[in-house]
């Protein structure tokens, strides 16, 4: 799944982190979910998949990632790194912080290393690097009870990047989180990015912050999710909070809104 | 976390409140035991009932004080045997529950026959092992048959309540089936073992007593069930009482033991273990 398969289209696979081709996935009870989807991301790229629940953004995410199979289709993911270990290529961040209650954030941050029988003393540096990059090296030894919110979304993330992936993988990270934190934690999120040189993959229902962090909006239909339209956010990197308040901002999240209005409008049933 | 943003008066008071409570809960059932205890002294007083009917409390402890030493040895034959069909209970019910988790073949041709065992009583049970089986064996079988079934009920449950984000995390990560086993299963269903484990610890002593009487009637026996047993064909009453009560206590220490280890394991991180006001 994770393997990287070129193929003999026209397109410089190469360029290409992900690629999805007439992607679909029909659920066992028959409910089709997604597609057909074509959507290619490129090395570095941010993009946001925005629509109204349950329009299949988050199946897509899982196919990429491997924990979904599509119903047909064709997937590739590919790696920059040769040396990238089995299952070490894509970072994923679920909408629930997802960390194990009984161990401490280091353990947390140190799993997906320790699935792949990285011996501990290879591992501890790593694991204090990826707490140092989401601000959180002196919590080390805290469990995760003992954290907030966005502490625990935090230690999700570094746990994400400790394998140092191309890819990362984010399925509503940040909406259970208060607006506050989840700005902070956009910042924070933008500047990874822009140091680490990911591709970033966002699943989010909020046309603001796929505005504020992407380079490029992919919004998506309702059931079956398809992709509706597409908008490149083109401003003058790097963002900062002054962004977040300029008239093109505005302009950017009046346009994505207004192609987000078909999927919701006339439809009286969440 | 949950009282940063209310800081107002009954979060203050709350404190005094719940220790003064604390109090009453250690005191108020010391004042039961006390009172019933006085009343009982009083009535077999009163009305001078022998003690082949009914022994005063005092009588009790004077047998239990007199007739320690044979009562001391049939205490530890019972604990040995409940500690014995504990050991059996925890290993087969969680080797058993694993075994069902990694194989539904298994679970599917076996569980109705752990279900029959459960709900068939011991008591009906027990003859029978005494005449297949070695006397110290079929008690030991006995106490095992009667806990096993939590242990294994829990341990499946727990098994079964791994957080479905944190199992597709661990697909991931390529992840074995025995790292998954370790380091996702295992943990998750820890709190429900020791559940289980607690319920079993009665249990075994139960299945003991159940069993040692069933054999007390058949052959030679030495614990504390067997003394309760010979000393009612002797009416020798104050004993029975006296055997009774060092069942009781150890049946307490057991579950006090057991729930100390429990929360000495997951204080740091599960709900159950963690004080109110976290």
């Amino acid at each position: 799944m994770t393997e990287a398969v070129l193929s003999e289209t026209d397109i410089p696979a190469a360029r290409f982190a992900v690629s999805l081709r007439g992607v679909t996935k029909t659920y066992d009870n028959g409910v089709m979910a997604l597609g057909p989807v074509d959507l290619s991301v490129r090395r570095g790229e941010f993009v946001s998949l925005l629509g109204p629940s349950g329009c299949g953004k988050s199946t897509a995410l899982r196919i990429i990632a491997g924990l979904a199979a599509p119903t047909t289709g064709n997937v590739e993911v590919a790696h920059q790194k040769e040396s990238t270990l089995p299952g070490q290529g894509v970072g994923f961040v679920f909408q629930e912080p997802t960390l194990m209650p009984w161990t401490s954030v280091r353990e947390n941050v140190r799993l997906p290393l320790k699935l792949a029988r990285v011996p501990a003393s290879q591992s501890d540096s790593r694991v204090l690097e990826a707490l140092g990059r989401v601000g959180l090296a002196e919590f080390a030894e805290s469990y995760p009870r003992e954290l907030s919110g966005g502490m625990k979304m935090r230690v999700s993330l570094a746990r994400a990047l400790v394998t140092d992936p191309d890819i990362l993988l984010m399925d509503e990270p940040f909406a259970a989180l208060d607006e506050i934190t989840r700005f902070r934690l956009n910042n924070d999120l933008l500047a990874l990015w822009r140091n680490l040189n990911k591709t970033v993959i966002f699943v989010t229902h909020s046309v603001f912050e796929s505005v504020y962090l992407s380079q490029r909006v992919i919004v998506m239909t309702q059931r079956p999710g398809r992709i509706g339209a597409e908008i490149r956010i083109d401003t003058p990197e790097p963002r900062s909070e002054d962004f977040r308040t300029s008239a093109a901002y505005g302009e950017y999240c009046r346009k994505v809104s207004a192609a987000l209005a078909p999927s919701y409008e006339g439809r009286t049933t969440l | 976390m949950s009282t940063k943003e209310n800081g107002r008066a009954p979060t203050n008071t709350a404190p005094v409140e719940r220790r003064a409570f604390g109090v009453w809960r250690i005191l108020l059932p010391i004042l039961v035991a006390a009172a019933g205890t006085a009343a009982w002294e009083l009535v077999v007083r009163t009305y001078d009932i022998p003690p082949y009917v009914l022994p005063s409390p005092s009588a009790v402890f004077a047998t239990l004080y007199g007739d320690w030493g044979v009562l001391w040895q049939s205490l530890l034959t019972t604990l040995l045997t409940t500690l014995e069909g504990f050991i059996a209970a925890a290993i087969g019910g969680i080797a058993l529950a694993l075994i069902f988790n990694l194989s539904k073949l298994v679970e599917y041709s076996l569980f109705p026959y752990a279900v029959i065992l459960q709900v068939t009583p011991v008591i009906a049970i027990a003859p029978l092992l005494l005449i297949y089986l070695p006397q110290q064996t079929a008690v030991v079988v006995c106490a095992w048959i009667v806990a096993f079934f939590p242990v294994l009920s829990n341990t499946t449950l727990g098994l079964n309540s791994v957080d479905r984000n944190l199992a597709g995390l661990f697909r991931l990560y390529h992840a074995s089936r025995w790292q998954t086993l370790c380091y996702l299963k295992l943990p998750t269903a820890l709190p429900y073992i020791l559940a289980g484990l607690r319920i079993a610890g009665g249990l075994s002593l139960i299945g003991a007593v159940v069993a040692e009487i069933a054999a007390g009637t058949a052959g030679a026996g030495s614990g504390l069930a067997y003394r309760i047993a010979e000393s009612g064909y002797r009416l020798n009453i104050p004993r029975m009482f006296a055997a009774l009560l060092l069942l009781s206590f150890a049946g307490i220490v057991i579950y006090a033991l057991l729930a100390l280890i429990s929360h000495l394991l997951l204080r740091r991180w599960h709900e159950s273990a963690l004080g109110k006001e976290n």
